[in-house]
């Protein structure tokens, strides 16, 4: 047993200390209580993303046509399966997690070491996974327009019903528009980054250009977006207000404006939970290396922060389920 | 800390594991059936599993409980609560499955009340 305390008589020695409740350490039990606290936060955060999708349930992004890239596969509609690898990945990782956990309790130090690189690994993989998803959401790929009532436009051909991107069609109207820029500003102020297009560029390529359709925010019955005629597209290019081009907290070209704040704010707190494992695990790791459990003479600390690490997987398994497949 | 006792069958004893190495990777091998699972579901969408049940698709109830049943299996294997007290065990699951439900249930019930009022409402919100 990992201690030598031993209640001599156990009903008077229950208060003064030394004994295990429930048969758990007290780190361990910490660890555990931290991971219910974060669990609810976790969980409050992903119920607030599906109070929003209900609030707006006819015209919320839907995740395949938003998240379909691919590594090396350029122009490839490729939906969920980079996310499906992410997943796999995290799970692995997670595996050797317990193998390393495993082997601490049969005091194999130079096993607990390989594995709990091998997880390391794995995170720092996800990690540049999700930064990589991340630049993807931001650059954006086609562009849209918002109108003045807030909504999304996108743009289709309407022959082949694929996306058409706003450089493709948008027309060439020399003007002298210039970034304002606190310089030149009477007060500090400056303003964001101009999309490559105005709006007179794009509604006038959009007019010039039969085969474009408008795709608005608007989920049909069977749970497509509604496209308009090219009657009703010509209709709604006209409120235009801004030209949106990849995403950031204020608005973004796949829709709904919460949808990105939600994706920032979920995947980012949990990005940051598989960083903070990441390096949790490689301070362990350099513990184990030099034998600090070793002398201590049980592996316990590995099985702690196996502990979050599961933890951070387990979130994992619930943001895909919500944010990619359901 | 000498060797803990694990507890080597899942599925309710219908498959035993000889050792706990092997039952990791038993668990793995589920774990990755129920995402391939997910996955092909996800990429396909039946259109038989598109229809309504209780205001939502029933694709959308496969993958939730699915998800239940990966959390289960990495709370209860990879985070050897199979191998705890069940006092412990209690007092860990017990208020995330009683709290979260409930918050579940009253935010989307909100949710959904919300868009009631936003779409019969006399005030247009798409213009």
């Amino acid at each position: 047993m990992s201690t030598t305390t031993v209640p001599t008589s156990t009903e008077d020695n229950v208060w003064s200390g030394g004994n295990k409740p429930l048969n758990s350490s007290y780190g361990k039990m910490m660890m555990w209580f931290f991971i219910v606290s974060d669990a609810l936060t976790f969980s409050g955060f992903l119920v607030a993303y599906g109070f929003s999708r209900f609030k707006n349930i006819d015209s919320w992004p839907i995740a395949d046509e938003v998240f379909t890239h691919f590594p090396f596969l350029h122009g490839v509609d490729a939906p969920m399966y980079y996310v499906a690898l992410m997943t796999f990945i995290l799970i692995f990782s997670s595996v050797t997690m317990v193998i390393a956990v495993d082997a601490g309790h049969h005091m194999k130090k130079t096993k607990v070491a390989v594995y709990m690189l091998l997880t390391i690994l794995g995170g720092a993989v996800f990690v540049g996974s999700q930064a990589w998803e991340w630049k993807n959401f931001i650059n954006g790929e086609y562009g849209a327009v918002e109108t003045k009532g807030g909504q999304i436009l996108q743009f289709l051909d309407a022959e082949t019903g694929k996306r058409v991107a706003l450089e493709d069609f948008a027309a060439t109207i020399p003007g002298d528009r210039v970034q304002h820029e606190s310089k030149n500003g009477l007060w500090f102020y400056e303003e964001a980054e101009l999309p490559s297009f105005t709006v007179q560029e794009v509604v006038t390529g959009f007019v010039n250009h039969e085969n474009l359709v408008v795709k608005t925010e608007q989920i049909d019955e069977s749970g497509h977006k509604i496209v308009l005629s090219r009657e009703g597209s010509l209709q709604k290019i006209n409120q235009t207000q801004y030209v949106v081009e990849g995403a950031n907290l204020i608005r973004n070209e796949y829709g709904n404006r919460l949808f990105a704040d939600f994706f920032f704010f979920i995947t980012g707190f949990h990005g940051f939970h598989v960083l903070s494992g990441v390096i949790i695990n490689c301070i362990i790791f350099f513990n184990v290396l030099i034998g600090t459990y070793e002398r201590r003479g049980n592996y316990e600390m590995v099985e702690k922060v196996g502990l979050y690490w599961h933890f951070v997987d387990l979130v994992w398994v619930f943001v895909f389920t919500f944010f990619y497949l359901v | 800390m000498a060797h803990v006792a694990h507890k080597l069958s899942i599925f309710r004893g219908l498959v035993t594991f000889k050792s706990n190495q092997q039952k990791i990777w038993g668990v793995l091998i589920f774990l990755s059936i129920v995402t391939i699972i997910e996955v092909v579901l996800g990429i396909i969408k039946p259109e038989s599993l598109m229809s309504s049940f209780l205001h939502m698709k029933i694709i959308n109830w496969i993958f939730i409980v699915l998800t239940i049943v990966k959390a289960y299996y990495i709370a209860w294997d990879f985070m050897h609560l199979r191998d705890e007290k069940s006092g412990l065990t209690g007092s860990i699951v017990l208020p995330l499955v009683i709290l979260i439900p409930y918050l579940a249930f009253i935010l989307l019930v909100e949710g959904n009340y919300i868009y009631d009022v936003m779409f019969e409402g006399f005030v247009s919100w798409n213009f």
